[in-house]
């Protein structure tokens, strides 16, 4: 990752991924500036798809940590021109705040769900506790949505807590387990192989096709607040989910200081 | 309506059901899929009178038979195939592909492996399974579409629509829709800068070699590694990919992602396949040695007009046509003249 300078760059630059798709990129690295510069891009492509015939063909807009990437059909589309206006739009008033929804979402620590969070309080030298009680004090920030559908890359782990992967990738970690790696934090929506440190599991499926609008419950730019839960609450709350009773509303933060109603 | 029913009798691995593809859900994670020739595919629902955006079936690696369970249902094959058909405990009959031919109750289908990539059929009125995100396409990885998201296999049943509710008549293409021919042709970007010059060079002096490690979901080169400018050049901050970006991890070796590819990857991506090249990209078979060229944006955009005109001409020749020593299904099921839905565009 290439730091200082190269992470801000006043003027976005235009990059081709083919002839079916641009790139506006922001910069090289992970930053919060960075990041709002995309979402807010994203922001006004989507608002202005509809209005705007040069955005009509767009199929995809993909936000990531410092760039976003935009999908369009080739054979109906004056590419030229849609380059040109995704520019202009990066341009304009660069300092919009994307407000992301923020979620109060149950996580369980109990051990059987949580085999690295012994060693990796070892490593930290933390106790258990003290793991979990940072996890679930400090707000995630969804950096974008990829890999497999609906699992969030998240930014915020304490410093504390930064482990890198482990050496030997697991072949299947089990569905919605919440792991980390580096300064990230992320939950496997469903079975996979995969390298992060799983501290818990979360009851919530991640991605949910009944929701067929919107599948993917995190959305970059969106804030997560991990509430720790015993294992019955955690059982419980599965279950209510498969059995299709639940509500993603619900574990919307209403306002600051408001418990999970949930919960 | 009681549609078309057919039945895997055998084969299925390397087998799923395809259709243009999964749009507008990338930002959720969710891959493309979809057809990895759509001009192939766009043939054969052409032939039988389908909308493109019908869905089919998509195989390569073994052959496979089909029992037509409830018919009749028409079918048409596009790709360097051997498309067979038998009647009753009667012999074997040829039809080869590029063509249409309506199959009655009983009749197996027996489609030759694929030996040149991929193959694709269309069965009339397209196969009814459940749309997922707006698409049949199956993603065998997320375990999207198709059948429960997974290769077919024996047993398994897919209902299409009767012959007579979808176009009439059969028809067949004079010759093969033809690919563009060449090298592969790329643009550079977006992160060619993280590459020395020399590798930039290379990437298009080599004969590249396909290699066995190949799915839907990209295919590894084997050549001269590519040198990325220094050690962390060769990795970046995970960002959006899209088919035919030509990723390059830290050993230096390509690999182009397909329809199948992943929505996000960290390895920096030296150039893209253009639209019009991806396809014959994907029918390359293992050990066949490919060039790349690199192009400027106008010449992939004329490259993708041509390949738009081609099709065009393409479905232009097709002429009604009676499989010899077949069927008269126009006299048993009293066609009207009219030829059905057959579209001029991809």
């Amino acid at each position: 990752m290439n730091t200082g300078q190269e992470n801000h760059r006043p003027q976005a630059s235009l990059l081709p991924q083919g002839d079916a798709a641009w790139t506006v990129e922001f910069g090289a690295g992970i930053d919060p500036v960075l990041h709002a510069r995309v979402l807010a891009l994203a922001e006004r492509v989507r608002a202005r798809r509809d209005v705007e015939p040069v955005l009509a063909s767009v199929r995809d807009v993909v936000p990531t940590f410092r760039s976003l990437t935009v999908l369009f059909d080739p054979l109906h589309t004056d590419a030229d021109a849609l380059g040109r206006r995704l520019l202009d739009l990066s341009a304009a008033g660069g300092s919009s705040v994307h407000a992301g929804r923020r979620w109060r979402l149950p996580v369980c620590f109990a051990a059987e769900y949580a085999p690295d969070l012994a060693a990796l309080s070892a490593a930290c030298g933390l106790a258990e506790a003290a793991v979990v009680q940072r996890l679930t004090s400090t707000p995630f920030r969804v950096g974008m949505i990829g890999f497999m559908p609906g699992f969030p890359y998240m930014t915020g782990l304490p410093p504390a807590l930064a482990l890198p992967r482990l050496a030997t990738p697991r072949k299947a970690v089990p569905a919605r387990s919440l792991a980390v790696a580096g300064a990230m934090c992320c939950v496997y929506p469903w079975e996979s192989p995969g390298g992060w440190r799983l501290l818990g599991r979360t009851p919530l499926p991640l991605f949910d096709l009944q929701r067929a609008d919107e599948p993917a419950w995190l959305a970059a730019g969106d804030e997560v607040h991990w509430q720790a839960v015993d294992r019955a609450t955690h059982d419980r709350l599965a279950a209510d989910w498969a059995r299709g009773s639940g509500s993603r509303e619900a574990f919307l933060v209403p306002a600051e200081g408001v418990p999970c109603p949930v919960v | 309506m009681s549609g078309g029913l057919i039945e895997i009798v055998s084969g299925g691995p390397g087998c799923t059901v395809q259709d243009p593809g999964r749009f507008g859900h990338r930002h959720e994670g969710v891959a493309q899929a979809g057809w990895l020739v759509p001009p192939w595919a766009d043939a054969a629902n052409a032939l039988v009178g389908n909308p493109v955006d019908a869905a089919g079936l998509e195989w390569r690696g073994p052959g496979l038979v089909l029992l037509v369970v409830r018919g009749p249902v028409r079918m048409a094959v596009a790709g360097a195939v051997r498309v067979e058909v038998s009647r009753g405990g009667g012999p074997v009959r040829s039809l080869g592909a590029w063509c249409s031919a309506t199959l009655a109750e009983g009749d197996r289908l027996h489609l030759g492996a694929a030996a040149e990539g991929w193959a694709c059929l269309a069965l009339g009125g397209g196969v009814q399974v459940p749309p997922v995100l707006g698409s049949r396409s199956t993603h065998v990885r997320t375990r999207f579409g198709g059948l429960d998201g997974r290769m077919l296999a024996p047993g398994d049943r897919l209902s299409c629509l009767r012959r007579g509710d979808v176009g009439t008549g059969e028809h067949r293409a004079p010759a093969p829709l033809a690919l563009p021919t060449g090298p592969i042709r790329v643009l550079w970007g977006p992160q060619d800068d993280h590459f020395t010059a020399p590798a930039r060079a290379r990437l298009l002096d080599t004969d590249w070699q396909v290699t066995a490690e190949q799915d839907r979901m990209g295919m590894r080169l084997a050549g001269p590694p590519l040198a990325h400018a220094h050690a962390a050049a060769a990795d970046i901050v995970s960002d959006a990919v899209v088919p035919g970006a030509v990723q390059v991890p830290a050993n230096g070796l390509p690999v182009v992602l397909l329809a199948d590819g992943q929505t996000v990857g960290g390895y920096p991506k030296i150039a893209t396949v253009i639209r019009a090249d991806l396809p014959r990209l994907a029918l390359m078979p293992a050990g066949r040695t490919l060039r790349f060229e690199a192009v400027d944006a106008p010449t992939a955009r004329q490259a993708l007009r041509a390949t738009q005109a081609d099709w065009q001409a393409w479905v232009a020749s097709l002429v009604p046509h009676r499989p010899a020593g077949w069927l008269d299904e126009g006299a048993l099921y009293h066609d009207n003249l009219v030829s059905g839905m057959l579209r001029a565009e991809p």
